[in-house]
């Protein structure tokens, strides 16, 4: 599918759409959202491109390689990060329990290690659906044609 | 009165998309009216004080889910 208008308008409008996800992952904890929600809006920009230019130029931009990469980096990072809990003699995840400073209430860093599990869940949840997407479209279609 | 009116509409809006959601046997329509069916969803629980689930149901409702559908019936029938 070549349209010009579409191809214009979402190379317009992806780079807002992922710097809108990227602000709902890191402002988790002061405002509605969080690591899934934006995730979720970054894989969205990311199927955009997918969908209006064509699936190579959208693999090109994100490898299956660097997708899976991210994919379990965030599941392991989100582990790491819990494990600070119990390195620093609490819980699993424990936070202000376990003593980490929390900062200034209202400000982007200071909600001790939510924030770091943010940017674990937001890139876990992302690659996760850009993956899907991949392995949904590509392949076979009804009738058994490599597209 | 008008935020009652309002509600009054959503909802039966919704209602109206759940019942052809389920009737309609054209699979691609089906999944049109789904997304609007999520969209107006996202409406109303930000109007209920949700905004978490709203922007999560604005984002995977009416965006990945109704392209992961379409994905989908491109591999099989477009017809029930």
């Amino acid at each position: 599918m070549e349209d010009i208008v579409v191809r214009a308008v979402s190379r317009l409008i992806v780079p807002f759409i992922q710097l809108y996800g990227l602000y709902v992952i890191f402002h988790g904890h002061l405002s509605p959202g969080g690591g899934f929600a934006g995730g979720a809006i970054v894989a969205s920009s990311m199927i955009l491109y997918g969908i209006s230019f064509n699936l190579e130029a959208g693999s090109r931009k994100l490898s299956h390689d660097l997708s899976s990469l991210l994919e379990s980096g965030g599941a392991l990072w989100y582990l790491l990060v819990g494990l600070i809990g119990i390195l620093l003699g609490s819980n699993f995840l424990a936070n202000k329990i376990a003593g980490v400073p929390l900062g200034t209430p209202g400000q982007l860093l200071s909600s001790g290690i939510i924030f770091l599990l943010a940017m674990g869940i937001g890139a876990k949840v992302a690659s996760t659906m850009v993956t899907l997407f991949y392995s949904l479209s590509g392949g076979e279609d009804s009738d058994g044609n490599r597209t | 009165m008008l935020v009652a009116a309002l509600d009054f509409l959503l909802l039966s809006f919704l209602i109206v998309c759940a019942i052809a959601v389920a009737r309609i046997r054209d699979l691609i329509s089906a999944v049109i009216i789904f997304a609007a069916y999520s969209l107006v969803m996202a409406i109303i629980w930000q109007m209920l004080g949700a905004s978490d689930v709203a922007i999560t149901e604005a984002a995977l409702g009416a965006g990945v889910t109704t392209f992961l559908f379409i994905a989908t019936i491109s591999k099989t029938k477009r017809t029930e």
